[in-house]
């Protein structure tokens, strides 16, 4: 990043992401993918970056962007908020949604988990119908190697027609790869989209359909997903639609009559909303269903008896509350009882600084309040809340995210759900509480606890340390942004 | 329709396939992205200790539903 770096900005839409380029040659990709398979642990080797980069309803994408070299071209990443889906319906799916389709970039990889591929390719199929320009990066082939899994990734990039490459981005493997396929998809000409099949009804309306959109938007590369997307758009796809086209679709007659018709045809045949709505649902996932048929070989089951034995053991009736109640007070103990002989030591060093400190002072020129003020009052606060503090801390994070990596953390959500349903809150609540206590049993340490709890929370989605990405917790909870029932 | 019995029944280890989704728009989507759709094979690979919510295995991944959605989809047996 020198003096004469130069900004160029690419406005996304009425985001506020304004895409800082170095150069004018510098391309922009998108990085796109289901929540929780190692989207930031791809930014972050890639950029160099300890980008935290959590993702939570509402955070710009404008917060994720990274800057790597790669053979003597700058490309500028885009991390985008994890999502299921390109069809939105929660605030971090339209912001990944309004970039990958209305944002313009060079080229967008989707990141996906080698260890439940089919379910990743939904997403998959859904930006390769609007957006042929992809690389999809199947990432923790590790995982999928300790579960026994092959893939056969040639036949996929076969069936997908995109460049597929296997990584495991947190030891690094496959991403120069990666960004080799990328610069390779960068510089096609027009590709021809994967076609997605809809119902014949379907068909049949986007037949209609076209020759009013490829009139009203002569230059729009991909008139067929345009079609298939107006036929259910909502108003905040029709905004962005509008805004990326230039063109008010609202407002244009021919087509505002042409839909009013097709749905009223639809309506006659006792085809609502919802069934289009379902049946556009299914399409993706039958697409995925084909694509990975074949492509995925188990020697054992995909949740493997290993697995499911600890499940057993962790969240049955017998079991699950003991062992979770055992666990806590196994970590709390630690934490109070090995935070004793550290915390000891510390406050012994400190305090003998302090007097070697008190004894130079009395020597000196400084008057008698200013070495009180500072020696005994700054100092001396200081010595205490680190020897307090730091060696609890020290100790609980790293077992919490012990526990986190085991994946044991989404089974006590999953044990605990019920009572906190109660409570009108969710099970994973959990963990903040039980930091809450933690801190309550040392007094002072609550304070900073409460004050690393945002912290924390953001870390239990993420991977703010470098080198401690998470073991994927095999099981996810489709609430996130659901409102709450009470 | 005979033989039509919600998730919620499904006990731990037994295999089902998806006949209806009568869940409500939101949801109904975040199923729809997790590849639930009819036709889908499900099988409760648990419970949480107090019955609710459960595990089920759908397309190789392991999801958690609140009896109050799975009480919404309904199931037939795959014999």
């Amino acid at each position: 990043m020198g003096l004469s770096r130069e900004s160029v900005g690419i406005q996304s839409l009425d985001r506020g992401l304004v895409i800082v380029k170095q150069d004018e040659g510098d391309r922009v990709v998108a990085l796109a993918g289901n929540p929780n398979v190692g989207k930031s642990t791809v930014f972050n080797e890639l950029t160099g970056m300890h980008q935290h980069t959590g993702n939570w309803p509402g955070k710009t994408v404008a917060n994720a962007q990274g800057y790597c070299r790669h053979r003597d071209r700058g490309y500028v990443l885009v991390d985008i908020p994890g999502c299921y889906s390109l069809l939105a319906h929660s605030a971090e799916e339209e912001v990944a949604r309004d970039f990958i389709c209305f944002g313009n970039p060079d080229a967008v990889v989707v990141v996906c988990d080698a260890t439940c591929l089919e379910r990743n390719l939904n997403l998959v199929i859904q930006v390769l119908e609007a957006v042929p320009r992809t690389v999809v990066c199947v990432n923790l082939m590790d995982e999928a190697e300790k579960k026994k899994l092959t893939l056969d990734l040639e036949l996929l990039e076969k069936r997908l027609k995109v460049p597929v490459v296997g990584a495991a981005a947190r030891s690094g493997r496959g991403l120069t790869e990666l960004m080799d396929a990328v610069e390779a998809v960068c510089g096609y000409g027009d590709v021809k989209p994967l076609v997605v099949e809809y119902p014949d009804y379907l068909e049949d309306a986007i037949k209609k359909l076209m020759p009013v959109v490829q009139e009203l938007c002569p230059d729009w590369p991909n008139p067929r997903w345009l079609c298939a997307r107006l036929l259910d758009a909502d108003a905040g796809l029709l905004e962005a639609l509008s805004q990326s086209l230039g063109v008010e679709l609202m407002q244009e007659e021919r087509l505002v009559y042409c839909l009013a018709r097709i749905k009223g045809d639809l309506e006659q045949d006792e085809i609502g909303e919802r069934q289009r709505k379902d049946d556009v649902a299914a399409s993706f996932v039958k697409k995925a269903e084909e694509v990975c048929d074949g492509v995925v070989h188990c020697t054992v089951s995909s949740y493997n008896k290993r697995d499911r034995k600890l499940d057993r053991l962790f969240t049955s009736r017998a079991t699950g509350f003991p062992i979770m109640l055992l666990l806590l007070c196994g970590v709390f103990w630690l934490t109070i009882t090995g935070a004793n002989y550290p915390s000891e030591l510390l406050s012994k060093g400190l305090f003998w600084i302090e007097d070697r400190l008190l004894e130079l002072a009395a020597g000196s020129i400084f008057p008698v309040w200013l070495t009180d003020l500072l020696i005994c009052g700054v100092y001396r606060v200081v010595a205490w809340i680190i020897s307090v503090m730091l060696p609890p801390m020290a100790i609980f994070f790293p077992l919490f995210t012990l526990l986190e990596d085991f994946g044991y953390l989404p089974r006590v959500a999953f044990n605990l759900d019920k009572c906190f349903q109660k409570c009108c809150a969710c099970g994973k609540q959990a963990l903040t509480m039980c930091q809450g206590k933690s801190g309550l049993r040392r007094p002072g340490v609550s304070h900073l606890l409460r004050a690393l709890r945002f912290l924390f929370l953001s870390y239990t989605q993420s991977h703010l340390l470098p080198g401690a990405a998470a073991r994927r917790p095999a099981l996810e909870f489709p609430y996130r942004n659901a409102p709450q029932t009470h | 329709m005979k033989n039509m019995e919600s998730l919620k029944k499904l006990n731990r280890g037994q295999k089902a396939v998806i006949a209806r989704l009568e869940s409500a728009d939101d949801i109904r989507r975040r199923l729809q992205d997790m590849g639930l759709i009819e036709g889908t094979s499900v099988e409760c690979v648990g419970k949480s200790p107090l019955g609710d919510p459960a595990a089920y295995l759908v397309r190789g991944a392991v999801i958690a539903l609140r009896s109050q959605e799975s009480d919404r989809i309904f199931i037939r047996y795959a014999e």
